[in-house]
């Protein structure tokens, strides 16, 4: 095999023949849009990825990529794609999850997947409600959100996916959002190329039943002090103006604003490498309804042994140690006798 | 007295139980015992029987454990009905299972044990060693534990080290009265505890002890022979169910040239395959260990996608969870196995106890109309060949096969002929190859040319959903050019296997799944009978019963009944003439662990008035109850 002979792919290449069906208007047509985009910059082969999802809109994503792919069922995505990398981790395998998908039906699944590290992609589109069965409210709905099911609001507790990803042991977690579309390429990138699992949540807007769930984030005249970007090794600045800051204070993050005898040696730097995960954990609690911009970006990228990997360094060491497996040793193993 | 004095009885059979607390080591004793009557050259069955907790509280009756042997100078089916020598470690070993002694059978107690508490805890107002209860047997009072003590003295082990030995006394003892060889029990304490010198050398001293104390005693005057056993010439081992069912699949794994991935959930009783299995990654073995049994199942399928041997293995429970996962298996094409080993239900039922209750389970238990072929295993190691035979299936036709075996086979034990690898079955699996520009054989049918590869007319495009001849799909890997292609639950066009909802393609679909499965008769050989081929009775059975049936069948014959014994290896779709069969009897009988599941399916399907005899009490058939059962039905 001469990779002189490798053909140059673009995003049409992994465009599969299938309509797209999503509701015009979905924020899932940009995140599909940048993944086309970013697959022909990874230099995998078309034939070596494999997209698994589970159900609900965006789990409809497989069918629309030229790769191979399964849509399997409600949230089992996760478990799916660890059977298809243990066998096979020479394959670049993606997960595609919902809020509703990934923590609500699947949250097993997702959280053993995380915690086991393969090297696995798991994109969660996070649209805060359940689109595909019509508008019931999902386990990222704010409390008192009124949906089809909540008429007189929502009264449990919303979960935050990165925080859960960070509290499974996430050796990667990023999040960003359907409408900035250079950053969402970035994020995707940097997710293929992490080793291990790395789990990206997309801020989606599902425009028929839940219409402008992230305004807030998304709103041109707001996102600047309602969102701020994380860059390794940088300070946490944001505002229209850049001339505000995260602090810390003992464990707690405040806003100040940068003059007035604060610079930016003061405020938190972030530091994606960090091997404690406490720092990532304290970004992903940073709420717009606490009055604080919520962090995109890559919160964490650490290196940790890959599940994946070390399953089957063991089968190697057991050849190594055991030699090939004998099929008759093996049934001539132990106690025998002859009947003559 | 001296041991020659001693008579010697020869016995065709004999059956022997070992019982006490869970903590006794019971299972241990039954397991030694049996190894060594196989390696004597009997065949034998076995019958393990052990409470569902772990350690019940001590002397209690929910505690006991037991492990029963049946050991033969001919052919043998079954562990035994009744019991002719028991060992009661204690009080609530004795009441729980006195009733299965025979009449004049030969009970073993230890003496130490039968004091006031444990008689208390065993619900024994009197002492029945002493107040004549037990009169009918040859009762033998032995104080194994404080021979077993004294017979560990100056070994530096406490009390509660020195008690532990107690089983290897018990087992000493037996094997003194059916003439065992001590020897592969020697070698097993030093495998075992030689890391622990003086553990090993307590337990040989205590084996020896008991040993000698049958040989020396007075109240031991004879000593019994079971003769070598005429089994078919060859090289045999003992093997039990659950490790059958994991040679078997690492066996099929090899032999298709796959990696092996099982993906599983701990559960009682299947779990001795996932450990089985997972000291065998030399063979190229992936155990998974799934967070549920719903990921075990799952992982499966993909296992099944990335073009490997995948199998997940569960009980009634664990099948249960997995049912929506099966209906992707069964929706997506993909050749996998699914072993059920089956236990007492409903819910968490009767955890470590036998039954057959999940056939409606494995037949019909799914959503839609989503069938999926059925086998089951007969005998433990009947297990090994039922794993290569679901696994041609599998792969013959593209579909996910259900395996049932049951508690009582899964851990019970027999001689097993050893096979030769070079002569087992082999699985040829073959994966389309790559799709270069439209160039190649995308689904390699033999009515394709090379400008129309699959003789479908469409050149340059893989069709994930066109048949060949069986209705099977082809088995497309990730990795391959050119087939890169898009499966899951929804419903699918025929060919293209693009989600489509039309009504016609959808009744279509339904109809081409049940096709395929169907098919599968043809490749699977007619039911045989054992006796005459029309008569006054067929006995119908399938899984774990066929020793009880077969032997309580042969008895009639014997009796001169025309009676014959069909025991079903495949239930879904079952061989091409059982219809003409049953109807070729003037009764069908179908005993079964379970309230009448084939029954009613035989019925359903030939329209036949079959018998039930039914029975859920979380043990195997005795081969009385069936002989009565036979004779009530051809006087
Ligand atoms: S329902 Fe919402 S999430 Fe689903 S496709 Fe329509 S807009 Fe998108």
């Amino acid at each position: 095999m001469s990779t002189a002979a490798l053909p140059v792919l673009t995003a049409a290449d992994f465009a599969s023949d299938q309509d797209v069906r999503w509701c015009p208007g979905c924020g899932d047509y940009s995140i599909l849009a940048q993944m086309k985009k970013v697959m022909p910059t990874l230099g995998v082969p078309r034939e070596k990825v494999v997209f698994v999802s589970g159900i609900g809109c965006s789990s409809r994503f497989p069918y629309y990529m030229n790769t191979y792919g399964i849509h399997s069922i409600h949230g089992r995505a996760p478990a799916v794609a660890t059977g298809i990398k243990t066998c096979r981790p020479d394959l670049q395998v993606w997960v595609i999850t919902g809020d509703g998908d990934g923590l609500s039906i699947g949250g097993n699944h997702l959280m053993h997947a995380i915690r086991r590290n393969m090297d696995l992609n798991i994109v969660l589109f996070n649209n805060r409600i359940y689109g595909l069965t019509k508008g019931q409210y999902s386990p990222t709905s704010p409390l008192g959100q009124r949906t089809k099911s909540t008429p007189m609001g929502v009264i449990d507790n919303p979960l935050h996916p990165l925080s859960i990803a960070i509290g499974a042991e996430a050796t990667f977690v990023a999040r960003s959002i359907d409408t900035h579309i250079q950053h969402l390429g970035m994020v995707l990138k940097r997710a293929a190329e992490h080793e291990g699992t790395a789990f990206i949540e997309v801020y989606q807007n599902c425009n028929v039943f839940n219409d402008g769930a992230w305004d807030y984030a998304t709103d041109r005249a707001m996102k600047a002090e309602t969102t701020i970007e994380l860059e390794h090794g940088k300070p946490l600045i944001f505002g229209k103006n850049k001339d505000k800051g995260i602090r810390l204070n003992g464990m707690e993050p405040e806003i100040v604003e940068l003059g007035k005898g604060i610079t930016e040696d003061d405020l938190l730097f972030h530091d994606e490498k960090c091997a404690e995960p406490s720092l990532a954990y304290l970004l992903s609690r940073m709420r717009y309804e606490d009055g604080f911009p919520e962090p995109i970006g890559v919160f964490r990228s650490v290196q940790a042994p890959l599940y994946d990997k070390l399953m089957n360094e063991q089968i190697e060491l057991a050849i190594q140690q055991k030699g090939p497996g004998d099929l008759d040793k093996l049934f001539n193993a132990g106690d025998t006798w002859v009947v003559e | 007295m001296l041991a020659t004095e001693k008579e010697i009885n020869v016995l065709e059979e004999a059956t022997v139980r070992f019982c006490g607390d869970s903590g006794d080591g019971m299972q241990l004793a039954g397991t030694q015992f049996t190894n060594t009557s196989a390696l004597q050259g009997n065949d034998i069955a076995t019958f393990p029987d052990f409470p569902a907790e772990i350690r019940a509280p001590r002397g209690t009756k929910a505690g006991v454990s037991g492990f029963q042997i049946h050991f033969s100078s001919r052919e043998i089916f079954t562990p035994g009905d009744t019991v002719d020598a028991l060992v009661a470690m204690n009080p609530a070993a004795l009441a729980t299972n006195l009733s299965d002694l025979r009449d004049g059978g030969i009970l073993i107690c230890d003496d130490a044990e039968f004091e006031k508490k444990g008689l208390e805890q065993a619900g024994y107002k009197t002492n029945p060693l002493e107040d004549g209860s037990l009169s009918k047997f040859k009762l033998h009072r032995v104080n194994i534990t404080k021979l077993t003590r004294l017979s560990v003295e100056g070994l530096g082990l406490g009390t509660k080290e020195a008690d532990r030995c107690r089983n290897f006394f018990a087992m000493g003892l037996v094997f003194w009265l059916y003439d065992r060889s001590l020897e592969p029990t020697l070698r097993f304490i030093t495998d075992k505890f030689g890391k622990r010198p003086e553990v090993a050398q307590a337990n040989e001293r205590a084996l020896k002890a008991g040993y000698n104390y049958g040989e020396t005693v007075e109240g031991m005057s004879t000593q019994y022979q079971v003769q070598k056993a005429v089994l078919k010439p060859g090289k045999y081992r003992n093997i039990m169910g659950n490790q059958a069912t994991a040679y078997g699949l690492i066996a099929a794994a090899r032999l298709s040239k796959k990696r092996l991935f099982m993906g599983a959930y701990p559960i009682t009783p299947a779990s001795d395959v996932l450990h089985e299995l997972s000291v065998f990654k030399h063979f190229d073995v992936l155990t998974f260990q799934a967070e549920d049994e719903i990921a075990a199942m799952t992982a499966t399928i993909g296992a099944a996608f990335a073009g490997e041997f995948a199998v997940t293995a569960s009980s009634g429970p664990g099948i249960a969870l997995k049912g929506e996962g099966m209906g992707l298996a069964v929706m997506t094409e993909l050749p996998m196995l699914i072993i059920n080993v089956q236990r007492g239900g409903p819910s968490t039922g009767l955890p470590t106890k036998t039954e057959q209750a999940d056939l409606f389970q494995a037949v019909l238990g799914r959503n839609g109309e989503c069938p999926m072929p059925v086998i089951a295993a007969r005998s433990p190691g009947d297990c090994f060949d039922s794993v290569l035979e679901a696994w041609r299936i599998a792969v013959e036709y593209m579909t996910p096969v259900m395996l049932l075996t049951d508690g009582y086979i899964a851990n019970g034990s027999e001689p097993w002929p050893i096979p030769k690898a070079a002569e087992l079955p082999r699985v040829t699996v073959t994966h389309p190859g790559p799709l270069v520009n439209g160039n190649g054989h995308a689904n390699g049918h033999a009515n394709g040319s090379a400008d129309d590869p699959d003789g479908y007319g469409e050149k340059s495009k893989f069709l994930p959903y066109l048949r060949d001849q069986k209705l099977a799909r082809p088995w497309a890997v990730p990795g391959t050019v050119g087939l890169e292609h898009r499966i899951g639950g929804l419903e699918k066009q025929d060919i293209t296997g693009n989600v489509n909802y039309e009504a016609e393609n959808h009744q279509h679909m339904v109809n081409t799944r049940a096709q395929k499965v169907a098919n599968v008769a043809d490749s699977i050989p007619l039911q045989e009978v054992n006796g005459p081929t029309s008569g006054d009775l067929l006995v119908v059975s399938w899984g774990g019963t066929y020793g009880a049936c077969a032997t309580a069948v042969q008895k009639a014959q014997s009796a001169g009944k025309a009676v014959a014994h069909a025991h079903l290896r495949y239930l879904n779709p079952f061989p091409k003439n059982l219809g003409d069969l049953l109807k070729s009897y003037k009764k069908v009988l179908v005993p079964e662990l379970n309230m009448g599941q084939l029954n009613l399916l035989l019925r359903g399907k030939y329209l036949v008035d079959c018998i039930g005899y039914n029975k859920v009490q979380g043990k195997p058939f005795s081969v009385g109850e069936l002989v009565s059962k036979i004779y009530e039905l051809v006087g």
